[in-house]
């Protein structure tokens, strides 16, 4: 197991490698890029940010509740940070397994889990000049410890 | 007493600075940390109960606070 926030571009072969091994019967690779449009708005790039003491913690123990239940440590994950242009990759999940059912769980695992706990944010970049804090997913299921979050600046 | 505040952030936007000290009762908890930041300046533009977490774990509002603790609050967050 292995996870990192970074600030340089991530390199989803390299992490592909690290889970691939003789008893892995499946590796499989996620990675999250950015995309050209949210909610019917150019975006020209994407600048994220971290907690990024908590997000590394947070990020270490999804992984580790994910090897726990899907039985396999070949789990690494990197998140980017800073700015990022179209098409390049803010997070990368490789995972490694025996099988392939328990890899394609394992990956969705850390992925739902991320988004919902690791504090990072961004911030969108529009062809338009304008930037905006995506608040994804904001509401009642994202909700750690049952605060009540309730801004919703931006909803996807 | 003080205690020294992380924002993250559209709530570092809304408060104007990314860490501000801040002043609480002798044995607050987050909920006194949350009253308090809700009444500074821009404290109106946050939810009223925004997530905090201690010393890097998410905190539930009754979570004691104490000088030194790392403090954060915490935006909807939006990785991935």
């Amino acid at each position: 197991m292995r996870t990192a926030i970074v600030e340089r571009p991530l390199d989803a072969a390299g992490l592909l490698r690290e889970v691939s091994r003789d008893a892995n019967g499946a590796a499989l690779v996620f990675v999250g890029t950015v995309r050209d449009v949210n909610d019917g708005r150019a975006v020209t790039g994407i600048e994220y940010s971290a907690y990024q003491a908590m997000a590394e913690r947070e990020l270490a123990a999804i992984v580790g509740e994910a090897a726990g239940r899907f039985g396999t440590d070949d789990i690494v994950v990197e998140h980017r940070i800073g700015t990022l242009g179209l098409g390049e990759a803010s997070v990368v999940i490789a995972v490694g397994h025996p099988r392939r059912g328990a890899a394609y769980e394992a990956s969705r695992y850390v992925i739902e889990q991320l988004k919902q706990r690791v504090p990072i944010w961004k911030r969108e970049h529009y062809a338009d000049g304008t930037r905006e804090w995506v608040h994804a997913g904001n509401g009642a299921a994202v909700d750690p410890v049952g605060a009540g979050e309730t801004v919703r600046e931006v909803s996807r | 007493m003080t205690l020294r505040v992380l924002l993250f952030a559209s709530y570092a936007d809304v408060l104007g600075a990314p860490e501000i000290a801040l002043e609480v009762p002798e044995r607050a908890t987050v909920q006194d940390v949350i009253a308090s930041l809700l009444a500074r300046p821009g404290g109106d533009r946050l939810p009223p109960r925004p997530l905090v977490a201690v010393n890097q774990a998410y905190a539930s509002p009754a979570t004691p606070v104490m000088p030194g603790d790392e403090v954060a609050v915490i935006p909807p967050v939006a990785g991935g």
